[in-house]
């Protein structure tokens, strides 16, 4: 939880960087203001001194409305304590679908699509990789195997740069696929037809994120069952006659599933990263997408809301983690001293 | 340090990292022909240099190797100039002078060229030339373009006149003017004339023009759509990538290796900073906290770097690591150390981080694409360095220019290649490094 708070200040002290978006945000104000008040009837017969008057004390207003008038330091803890609570405040430009302002709304709304997206792909990467890895670990040296070592340099590459190909390919080239978004425009009406048309949308950015950890995963499992299957326990349990599947699945997937879930969990948290880009280029309206617009425009208080979105996600993986630990590893004991 | 030269001799052994090594050595001799031959100063001024400098390139042209696939035959891009033939010049009297000029050439592609262009410089003082320009096509028609007056440099953009266009029957001019009459479709191959007939009013006035026909290829690679020759982005990455990757990569490793080490051998509450620091760091999320300082501070790529290396020092290579020293600490060869009254430095730089180095070289290798595909994210979502022509710019051009729309598909897939090669090829020989120095993975 310390780390969590710690990371938090960071992350808004970096966003606000000492007041230099402030003055950004107030030129932008200026500006606003002044057209406001050169362009009013009412205003174009006062003298010009009088018309800056006016214009002054009306940016004035909007800095105090916008907090822009107490100091940074103390801005950015109120920031922090509210960035905690998710209570994030309101946007400036961007609003949610349905209208809002409001930068929880804003992300909420977000949130399942990016879920949606994500956990398909990696649900679909950890199984595949798991079986697929199990299955060349026991055919050592065969062709398969010799190749899903010369192909594992190809996941060097993220899921955004597999993506632009992607979209090259059946996007561009054999028009199957859509280019990037959700659903067709317009949505269709039955839920089947949104179901499919959302499905079809996913097909390319899931097949990106699946190609982009799909090589190295299966190379690293496969040698990591490979270690593991020469260990003493598993020698007896082939001397004593059990079963090559029954060995698989007790001597085996068992004992290593923890560190596998390590693994798979650190490739989740970059994947999380990757988001952004990725689903930028396939114009996913997740998270991601979100935060790449938010960042064009200042946003401050949704790339804030972002990261501690991300924050959160981090900290959530890596609790998870914990928790799914002390299910498959009966070693790891809840409120047992931490190993030094 | 002989254990590290043995491994690599062992490199040999594995067919995959000999690959590897091929591509880096590509990669390092492109990098030291580019930078010996495009010096940065003239690299920065082909790619940034103004609209002068490209002018003449044609726009989204093809590399011209495709002209080696049967039945294409794209046109290269044709100047021509009335300094290279010779100029008739009759006095007209009364200070005026005709001068004319025909520029011939063969055209021979049976794809229509991709615009046209003249181009007008002119000497005078105070009275412009006048210029009256003629197409003649190989079956003898004739074309009366623009006539126009001229002053001191002037483009004349053949392919956006719309009176000529409508002329032709509404075809663009780079098509009607070199079509078969019988086969419209296609170009009417032959030899083409450019009669110019220059007016010039006073004593010493000159006329010159330059026809440019924009080919549908040009270089080895191609050209954006601000018509700048993509080879030199394409060259000047490497160099570029390569820096980037093996710098970062160098100082993350060592540092963190060096960190790791420190904390492990002075415990207590320096091991306790660490790890807290550590673990603050897991919960940053990387990118999102690169974005905010490309975007709120500086774009400079030697910033991000920076930015990249302090972030991933302690990311979970120092977990890696300190589990390593862990082990090591207990060594009998460090107690050995300590019983003869090494000091406290000398046990960490002498004999604990010597030890480490094998292991760290593979994810050492193994991280630098990764910096390579991180600064190409970076300058994909628009955040690449302002100045500098890297492999993730060009990308971004290309998708923000609509490559994937509009077909330009060499323009996606050049930078993308080299970003393969340049992962494959770092990755291959780092996976080869690492079956080497790691014991547990040596005897399979």
């Amino acid at each position: 939880m310390f780390s969590l708070v710690v990371g938090m200040y960071l992350t808004v002290f970096i966003a606000g960087m000492g007041g230099y978006v402030d003055k950004i945000q107030e030129a932008q104000i200026r500006e606003q203001v002044g057209l406001q008040v050169l362009g009013d009837p009412a205003f174009k017969q006062l003298p010009p001194s009088e018309q800056r008057r006016i214009i002054d004390e009306r940016v004035e207003l909007e800095r105090q409305r916008l907090g822009l008038d107490t100091p940074f330091i103390r801005r950015s803890v109120g920031y922090l304590v509210r960035a905690l609570g998710l209570d994030l405040g309101r946007a400036k430009i961007i609003t949610s679908d349905s209208g809002s302002k409001e930068v929880r709304l804003i992300l909420l709304e977000r949130l399942p699509s990016t879920l949606v997206l994500f956990s398909t792909a990696n649900l679909l990467l950890f199984f595949a990789t798991l079986f697929l890895g199990l299955y060349l670990s026991r055919r050592y040296g065969s062709i398969a195997d010799r190749l899903s070592v010369a192909l594992a340099p190809l996941s060097a590459a993220p899921g955004w740069f597999y993506g632009i190909i992607l979209i090259l390919i059946f996007a561009a080239m054999l028009k199957v696929l859509p280019f990037g978004g959700m659903v067709d425009a317009p949505p269709p009406d039955t839920t089947l037809g949104y179901a499919l048309s959302v499905g079809k949308h996913m097909i390319l950015p899931v097949l990106a994120m699946f190609v982009s950890g799909f090589f190295i995963s299966v190379y690293s499992r496969r040698t990591f069952f490979l270690i593991f299957s020469s260990e003493d326990h598993v020698e007896l349990g082939r001397a004593k006659g059990v079963p090559n599947r029954a060995l698989e699945r007790r001597y085996i997937l068992r004992p290593t599933l923890p560190t596998i879930i390590t693994q798979f969990a650190l490739m989740l948290i970059v994947m999380w990263m990757g988001a952004i880009i990725l689903e930028t280029v396939f114009n996913w309206p997740g998270l991601g997408s979100l935060y790449y617009s938010a960042i064009q425009q200042f946003e401050i208080a949704v790339i804030l809301g972002e990261t501690v979105i991300y924050a959160y996600l981090l900290a959530l993986t890596l609790f998870l983690l914990d928790i799914v630990y002390a299910i498959v590893d009966p070693r790891v004991k809840v409120g047992a001293g931490a190993p030094t | 340090m002989r254990a590290i030269i043995a491994g690599f001799k062992e490199l040999t052994r594995y067919k995959s990292a000999m690959f590897g090594l091929f591509i880096i050595g590509l990669l390092v001799a492109i990098s030291i022909y580019t930078v010996i031959a495009i010096p940065y100063s003239e690299a920065i001024r082909l790619w940034r240099g103004g609209e002068e400098i490209w002018r003449e390139y044609p726009r989204n042209a093809l590399p011209s190797w495709v002209n080696i696939f049967p039945g294409v035959n794209l046109p290269k891009t044709m100047i021509l100039s009335t300094t290279e033939v010779e100029k008739q010049v009759q006095p007209l009297g009364g200070g005026t002078t005709n001068i004319r000029a025909v520029l011939t050439f063969d055209y021979s592609s049976n794809t229509f060229p991709k615009e046209l262009a003249l181009r007008f410089t002119a000497t005078y003082q105070a009275k412009e030339p006048f210029v009256d320009v003629l197409w003649i096509t190989p079956d003898g028609r004739e074309f009366r373009l623009d006539t126009e007056s001229i002053s001191h440099e002037e483009w004349v953009l053949i392919s956006q006149d719309t009176t000529l266009r409508r002329r032709l029957g509404n075809q663009p001019p780079e098509v009607g003017l070199f079509a078969d009459p019988e086969n419209p479709d296609r170009p009417l191959q032959g030899t083409y004339q450019l009669v110019l007939d220059g007016y010039v009013f006073e004593e010493g006035s000159d006329l010159d023009a330059r026809l440019i026909i924009y080919g549908r290829v040009h270089g080895w690679a191609g050209t954006d759509d601000q018509r700048r020759d993509l080879m030199v982005a394409l060259l000047w990455g490497t160099p570029i990538a390569l820096a980037f990757g093996l710098f970062g990569a160098l100082v993350t490793s060592v540092t963190s290796l060096i960190i790791a080490a420190v904390g492990v051998w002075y415990a207590r509450w320096v091991d306790a900073a660490i790890q807290r620091i550590t673990e603050v760091r897991m919960i940053l999320p990387t990118l999102p906290i690169l974005i905010m300082i490309g975007t709120f501070y500086s774009r400079s790529i030697w910033l991000m770097l920076g930015a990249i290396i302090v972030l991933s020092i302690f990311g979970s290579a120092i977990k890696t690591n300190r589990a390593m020293f862990l082990q090591m600490r207990e060594a009998p060869y460090i107690e050995a150390a300590r019983s003869y009254g090494a000091s406290n430095l000398r046990i960490v730089f002498r004999y604990l981080i010597p030890k480490a180095i094998p292991l760290l070289i593979p994810s050492f290798v193994i991280m630098i694409p990764s910096l390579v595909f991180l600064e190409a994210s970076l300058a994909f979502i628009g955040l690449g360095d302002p100045v500098l022509p890297t492999w993730g710019k060009v990308l971004q051009n290309a998708s923000s220019g609509g490559a994937l729309y509009k077909g330009y598909y060499y323009w996606v897939l050049e930078p993308a290649f080299l970003l393969m090669l340049t992962g494959v090829g770092f990755t291959a020989v780092g996976f080869a490094l690492d079956r080497i120095f790691n014991p547990r993975l040596r005897e399979i």
